[in-house]
């Protein structure tokens, strides 16, 4: 159970700018009554996990769409791995295939991934059911 | 206008290494393509080599990787460079990716001044909405009017911009936000222009315009009608542009990516063909029509036929072509036309009202409105005003079952060795001199192309040439707001 507001990090690993669906994302779940820090683009996953700690979030949700998800991930959970911080769930969303997603979640390297069309009040229930046990 | 001459029918594409990218072009335009457009990994969007700790991963993802010379030579292998007209989406490193095709043109027997294409360069929208940034906005500009005065001198028939409404669109904007902003990218262009000491009858014949087709079609064709009429109003009364071409704007027009979904992913033809449509009617000069299966990964090769049959069916079969502007007159889209064209108007004086365009960039003016449009949409569709066929009603229980493009990862090795190699084999003295005297001219006010072109010639690789300029004009760093 946490003391308090739930706490994301949105972040937006990789080079490319594509920062509508974190940015509606972000909005979405601070509407939805977390706080939220946006990470900004062109973010590596060690600035990702850095930012992470600092801001003491519960919740780490990519926005990927630069098909470079099957080495951020497991980057970022390695990170959180060293750091001891493997408490923070990570999730993220974006074009995701359906195999890939199969494969990161097995792996353990992401909790949940959602791909395009999930309703943001979807994403925000996932959020509390798994924060607020 | 169709009557004489059809729209270029061209299909985005690029990815993995130049190798591979030139086996597709080939096919498409075996498949009657006319024109080629290239898309580049994110590596070399924002000029780093395939090599750079921040490019892992990334390498010939969502385009080609691309790291000096030799890989432009070989992407155009056996394309003949006088024949076909080649679009490149660059626009932060645009005049290096320039300079490496000219120089390829060259060693093919290729005379720059036979050349034609066209280069996206439209930075002013990276800040507002794709965020593939480099330089801060004022060196950037810089290079853009050395982009306008080389090509008046060398390369005449090449559009030295494509300014872009699509990616304002696609990051969330609506129609009259598309329309507005674009504009007034345009006009910033043609002042940076003048101001750099350009006559306007001198460059503005090869500004080109890039759109958006969205779902609402009425709509999106009075867009298209209002932008011709802005644009001719303002170069001419307001820049005293005296050259007809001046006033003509042209377009290339893509259907949009964002309108496309996962859930069933078949009904995406259809949503593409009408946005096809709209684009046609609208009098595009050139179109590409998205594949049913980019919003699940990068298109195969089936899906990127149908696409292009899509247009192919347009042209040849549905007799649209037939008529210009063939919904002039219509009382309907004529009022569209002109709330459109009055709208933009408006959003032109909140922009002056903020100091112009480079100042309500970084007011976040532009910014706040996409996201806040962009939020909007998302509500829209979750309290089901907004209808997505397959997303929030006629859902179905599905497997999906559509093959999807991989990119071997073997190809990221594979290119870094390759750019290794050349580091070794290439002469450092010269790549050392010629980014030296890049340097010196950055420093002061000449025109960059030809130091460039003198890098590229010697085989510096896009990041150091990138690196030399970052030396000098340092990097933009944006304040996010959500």
């Amino acid at each position: 159970m946490v003391q308090g507001k739930i706490r994301v990090l949105v972040g937006k690993p990789g080079l490319d700018g594509h920062d509508r669906g974190a940015k509606v994302i972000a909005r979405a779940l601070r509407d939805g009554g977390m706080e939220v820090v946006y990470s900004g683009l062109h973010q590596t996953p060690e600035q990702i996990v850095e930012t992470a700690i600092q801001e003491d979030v519960d919740v780490i949700g990519l926005s990927i769409l630069s098909g470079s998800h099957m080495t951020v991930f497991p980057r970022v959970k390695e990170l959180l791995k060293a750091q001891n911080a493997e408490d923070i769930i990570v999730i993220g969303g974006g074009t995701l295939p359906e195999e890939d997603i199969k494969e990161l979640i097995e792996g353990g390297y992401a909790t949940a991934l959602f791909t395009p069309g999930t309703p943001t009040d979807d994403i925000i229930q996932w959020i509390k059911d798994r924060i607020i046990q | 206008m169709y009557r004489g001459r059809l729209w270029t029918m061209r299909q985005f594409a690029g990815f993995a290494t130049a190798e591979e990218s030139n086996q597709r072009y080939k096919f498409l335009l075996s498949q009657g393509q006319t024109g080629l457009s290239v898309a580049f990994d994110m590596p070399t969007i924002m000029g780093y080599d395939s090599d750079h700790p921040r490019a892992y991963g990334e390498v010939g993802r969502v385009g080609v990787a691309i790291d000096s010379l030799q890989d432009m030579e070989t992407l155009f292998k056996d394309i003949p460079l006088d024949k076909v007209s080649t679009s490149m989406t660059t626009n932060a490193p645009a005049a290096v990716i320039w300079a490496m095709y000219i120089v390829a043109a060259e060693k093919q027997g290729v005379p720059a001044y036979k050349l034609t294409g066209t280069i996206q360069n439209d930075i002013l929208k990276e800040y507002i909405a794709q965020k593939s940034w480099i330089f801060p906005p004022e060196p950037s500009l810089r290079l853009i009017t050395d982009i306008f005065a080389y090509a008046r001198d060398y390369v005449p028939k090449w559009n030295t911009i494509s300014i872009s409404g699509y990616h304002i669109r696609e990051t969330g904007a609506t129609a009259l936000q598309e329309l507005a902003f674009t504009l007034a990218d345009g006009f910033a262009y043609v002042e940076a222009g003048i101001k750099a000491g350009l006559n306007v009858d001198d460059f503005a014949p090869r500004l080109s315009f890039f759109f958006n087709a969205h779902n609402d079609f009425f709509e999106e064709i009075a867009k298209y009608r209002a932008a011709r009429r802005i644009w001719a109003r303002h170069m001419k009364e307001k820049y005293g542009a005296q050259k007809e071409e001046s006033l003509l704007m042209r377009f290339h027009t893509q259907t949009a990516g964002c309108s496309l979904t996962a859930q069933q992913p078949e009904n995406n033809i259809i949503r593409t063909a009408y946005q096809a449509m709209a684009a046609v009617l609208g009098g595009t000069q050139s179109l590409h029509t998205n594949s049913m299966d980019e919003v699940l990964a990068l298109p195969t090769e089936k899906a990127v036929q149908i696409a292009l049959r899509t247009q192919q069916i347009l042209a040849y079969e549905t007799g649209v072509v037939n008529t210009i502007d063939p919904l002039a007159g219509s009382y309907f889209v004529e009022a569209l036309t002109n709330q459109m064209e009055e709208g933009a108007e408006e959003y032109f004086q909140k922009i002056e009202e903020h100091g112009g365009v480079l100042a309500a960039i970084n007011q976040n003016f532009f910014q706040k409105e996409i996201a806040d449009a962009a939020y909007r949409y998302q509500k829209e569709i979750e309290t089901k005003t907004r209808i997505i066929v397959g997303v929030n009603e006629f859902q179905v229980q599905e497997n999906i079952e559509i093959d999807l493009l991989k990119i071997d990862p073997e190809i990221e090795r594979s290119q870094v060795q390759r750019v290794k190699e050349l580091r070794a084999s290439r002469d450092n003295l010269l790549v050392n001199n010629t980014l030296a005297a890049l340097k010196e001219s950055a420093l002061g006010t000449d025109n960059l192309m030809p130091k460039i072109i003198d890098a590229v010639k010697a085989y510096a690789t896009v990041g150091e040439i990138i690196g030399t300029l970052k030396e000098v004009f340092g990097e933009y760093r944006e304040q996010s707001v959500f």
